[in-house]
């Protein structure tokens, strides 16, 4: 890894340059993942009294649980609807946007602040709009004739996380989209409209596939918000329920170890979640890697 | 554009607004409850257009808080979050600058096995080790605490890998120049390499405040004292209440200000924001 | 001011690749020192070594009496002007001169004096305010020049600091540069890869070829009589041309050639002295095919291609010659214009 040509001598003032963070890291981080990889491997009995080492059992039992197999299966839905709606909106927006001339920038202010507005506040914004008594939602759909309650339907309590974790994201997506909407040359699309491409075909053979690396990258950066970043959404709304069909992953780590008090179980799910974002990392850097060598 | 008919146009902006709207709608709602007396939602449905109770519910949550649901006056919570996000905030840039200039300027035994302890951190979000973090703040006495809301958020392998990507764009002379000139390191870095990071450190300023700001679960798990509560912990407390007395029209006005000084941040440094998203995530 | 010595210095980097092979000079108070070669030559590094910017692996490095090779840039008493001129980009021109002056811990009014003066000298008194930013490319490179000025240093180091500039500029600058160090008469080491401004400049140039010393010399020496096959195409413009004994006897050389020295198996001329018109003194002659004729106005440059042979060679004349390309023209070589080399070692043989 590079340094400057030229460095400064020093004995010991890099390392007390970089004591700092560190040591934070270390205590707060490396010892934490060791602990969690640790415990994973141990079982503590009802009254915690007693632990033993139990070896793999923990991941086995995991795979073997249909709550932390439904937990996978709710998460893989909240994923990937949040990581659609969201992405979808906001390319239909950033493209609109970008063909904006005068009112572009007051079109990106308007649409980018609601990145400002914490997941669990965002959680709270739409759990009011969707409320089954007093929301402006639910009195809407009333009037189509379906009756809205996430309390008790567990397909709307799913819509309405999703909704609100999408429209949080929806920001952050659009300011990609713009980004990479703006790094694609104008003469390629002029070049194209000579070719005689209809607009709508030049969005799908030309700009499509030189966005690309951005959709990939968002992809990727969406699907980590949505399983990790949106403790918030699910705590302070459903809760994970009803029943289980909102209990994401990262909800039922939490769950199962401040409120289940099951410390095994749960290290053994933060070392499964660990490595899924280790995995997560790796698919994003290869991709990076893969963007500079172009 | 190629082209620029003025049907399409209209078409585009019809599209916009009603995405505007979108984004907006949610938080006109909680506007609009913001300014509703108690009684509004016992009837039904919320009105569309406000009411006349702002400032009474407004200086009611400032004041003293929903006590029934456990929750402290909006006012000190909204401190807590402040005092919290410029912690992290500042705390995150200082050690990480320090480790990016440590990295890039010197050439020192175990140079890239400390690189990469410090990169592992991207891999580790609270949120995937809650409970063993939760136990080493808990030995360490910092539960119900500042130090403790902050510094265990306080590493940042992110803003160490911007820093030190721009420190590796800063023309290698520079560092010449000044040697000759007989700068040592820490002069180099106080005279020259600090005042040339100025806009990047601006623009990770801004998304540090909005992260540290938006915390939610850290909090949750490390403060039992309502004195520690930072705002957007505080109002999962309140809904829980809420959801069962109707004091939605007081939630609102929490969530309102709650939600307004990292808006307020994006608002105003709007360039120095896409600059720092744009850059933390490249 | 100070001499400045170099001892067998030597670069390698890793242990491997050598850079600087072996490098001896002394270089005089006062004296204006050109290195020059072609890029990748060594003259970059081996300046950055007396800068201290390099370490030095092997040899002694001496500014003065004091041996220098392990102190820190800022205690050699040293000034540089660097190629891109690396100004602080967030001072103004007065804290980048005043920058060095503070860090050694100048009076506030010795400072302001020194700047002021300097900025005088250099007539970059109105930009005092100004950042690098706001300024065009010939000022920067006076604020450059002025920031290694304003110290006072026992010797100027000066890396490529003319190459960023446009041609008009350069010109001006190098007048400017000659003119300010007559005046300071302090000890200067000047690194370019333009031999032109190697000429113009130096009191002595030193030409570099691949980490080593090819030849040291006023600029006439170099010039008139160049050490080596190296230094004789690396040095005047168009490059001086190389033609084979062997081929030059071959077709007749009048026994011009018959007395050159042990030895000598190739013959360079420069393109000014291969001469249209026949001289009265023993001469060779050359048939060659006009290939291009390149008019400059004052001077035309000749590139023809010898009778019997693929050497493309350049003949300068003043004016325009009536020729015609495809021409056959014969060229003229008197033997004092013979420079006789060994293609083997490279060397001149007649010294």
């Amino acid at each position: 890894m590079q340094t400057k040509r030229m460095t400064f001598p020093g004995r010991w003032l890099p390392y007390a340059l970089l004591a700092p963070q560190v040591v934070i890291t270390l205590i707060f981080f490396i010892w934490p993942a060791s602990q969690a990889l640790y415990q994973s491997l141990l079982r503590e009995d009802a009254f915690g009294l007693r632990t033993t080492f139990v070896g793999l059992e923990n991941f086995v039992r995991l795979f073997g649980d249909p709550l932390y197999l439904n937990s996978m299966k709710v998460t893989l839905i909240f994923s990937l609807g949040t990581t659609l709606l969201s992405m979808s909106l906001a390319l239909l927006l950033a493209v609109t946007v970008n063909r904006m001339i005068r009112s572009r920038s007051s079109y990106t202010t308007l649409l980018v602040w609601p990145y400002a507005i914490a997941p669990a506040i965002a959680g709270v914004l739409w759990w009011f709009i969707f409320n089954p008594s007093i929301g402006i939602v639910p009195y809407l759909l009333d009037m189509l004739g379906y009756r809205w309650n996430h309390r008790t339907s567990g397909g709307d309590a799913m819509l309405l996380v999703i909704i609100a974790a999408a429209w949080k994201q929806i920001s952050y997506n659009v300011l990609f989209f713009l980004a990479g909407l703006q790094s694609i040359p104008q003469s390629l699309i002029e070049a194209a409209a000579i070719d005689g491409a209809s607009p709508l075909k030049r969005f799908w053979t030309i700009v499509f596939p030189l966005l690309s690396p951005t959709t990939f990258f968002l992809l990727v950066v969406n699907v980590v918000y949505a399983m990790f970043d949106t403790f918030g959404v699910i705590h302070a709304t459903t809760s994970g329920g009803p029943s289980q069909a909102t209990n994401i992953l990262v909800y039922k780590v939490y769950a199962d170890g401040f409120v289940g008090l099951n410390l095994g179980s749960s290290a053994a799910q933060s070392v499964i979640l660990m490595a899924i974002v280790i995995a997560l990392t790796v698919v994003q850097f290869r991709f990076i890697e893969r963007r500079v060598n172009y | 554009m190629v082209e620029n008919r003025p049907w399409s146009n209209l078409f585009a902006h019809l599209i916009l607004i009603a995405g505007v709207a979108l984004v907006l709608f949610p938080v006109y709602v909680a506007i609009i409850a913001s300014t509703q007396g108690p009684g509004q939602f016992l009837r039904g449905t919320l009105p569309l257009l406000p009411g006349g109770h702002a400032i009474d519910n407004y200086r009611a949550m400032l004041d003293t808080g929903l006590s029934r649901a456990g929750a402290p006056p909006v006012g000190l919570m909204l401190w807590n979050s402040f005092i919290m996000a410029m912690a992290i905030t500042i705390g995150k840039l200082a050690i990480s600058l320090l480790s990016a200039f440590a990295i890039v300027y010197f050439r020192f035994p175990f140079r890239v096995f400390f690189f990469w302890l410090i990169f592992i951190t991207l891999m580790l979000p609270v949120e995937v080790r809650i409970i063993p973090t939760f136990q080493v703040v808990a030995n360490l006495g910092m539960l119900n605490s500042f130090a403790g809301l902050s510094i265990p958020l306080i590493a940042s392998a992110t803003a160490t890998f911007l820093f030190r990507q721009f420190f590796m764009t800063v023309p290698e002379e520079l560092l010449e120049a000044a040697r000759v000139d007989g700068a040592g390191p820490l002069k180099f870095f106080k005279d020259i390499l600090l005042p040339l990071s100025i806009t990047n450190i601006a623009a990770l300023f801004v998304i540090m405040f909005i992260y540290g700001w938006n915390q939610y679960l850290w909090p949750l798990l490390i403060t039992t004292d309502p004195d520690y509560y930072t705002v957007v912990m505080g109002i999962q407390r309140m809904t829980t209440a809420a959801d069962g007395d109707p004091l939605w029209h007081l939630v609102m006005a929490a969530v309102v200000m709650a939600a307004l000084p990292p808006v307020l941040v994006i608002l105003f440094m709007q360039r120095l924001f896409v600059k720092g998203l744009t850059e933390t995530e490249k | 001011m100070a001499s400045i010595t170099l001892e067998g210095l030597k670069k390698s980097y890793d242990g491997k690749i050598q850079a600087v092979k072996g490098i001896d000079l002394e270089v005089a108070d006062g004296e204006f020192i050109v290195l020059v070669g072609p890029s990748g030559c060594g003259k970059s590094t081996l300046l950055r070594m007396v800068a201290g910017l390099e370490t030095i692996s092997q040899g002694e490095l001496r500014i003065g009496e004091r041996r220098v090779n392990d102190l820190e840039p800022a205690e050699r008493d040293i000034a540089m002007v660097f190629q891109n001129y690396a100004l602080y980009p967030h001072m103004t021109v007065f804290d980048n001169l005043a920058y060095g002056l503070k860090n050694r811990g100048f009076k506030r009014h010795d400072i302001e004096r020194r700047v002021a003066d300097t900025a005088r000298m250099l007539e970059i008194e109105t930009f005092l305010t100004r950042k690098p930013r706001q300024l065009s490319g010939g000022q920067r490179q006076r604020v450059a020049m002025g920031r290694a000025l304003v110290r006072e240093p026992a010797a100027f180091l000066l890396d490529e600091p003319l190459s960023n500039l446009d041609a008009k500029l350069r010109v001006q600058m190098r007048v400017e540069i000659k003119q300010l160090q007559r005046r300071l008469k302090t000890t200067s080491l000047y690194v370019t890869h333009d031999q032109l401004e190697a000429m113009t400049l130096g009191d002595r140039l030193v030409v570099l070829n691949q980490g080593q010393i090819e030849q040291v010399g006023t600029p006439m020496e170099i010039y008139t009589r160049p050490a080596t096959m190296f230094v004789a195409t690396f040095i005047g413009s168009p490059a001086m041309n190389m033609l084979p004994v062997d081929y030059l006897k071959e077709r007749g050389a009048n026994g011009v050639l018959d007395n050159l020295p042990q030895g000598t198996d190739i013959v360079g001329v420069r393109p000014d002295d291969m001469r249209m018109q026949a001289p009265a003194q023993p001469h060779l002659v050359v048939e060659s095919t006009l290939e291009l004729l390149e008019a400059a106005g004052a001077e035309s440059h000749l590139y023809v291609r010898l009778a019997g042979s693929e050497q493309p060679t350049v003949i300068r004349t003043s004016g325009q010659p009536p020729v015609a390309e495809g021409e056959t023209l014969r060229f003229h070589v008197i033997r004092d214009a013979l420079h006789p080399f060994n293609r083997d070692t490279g060397q001149r043989t007649d010294c």
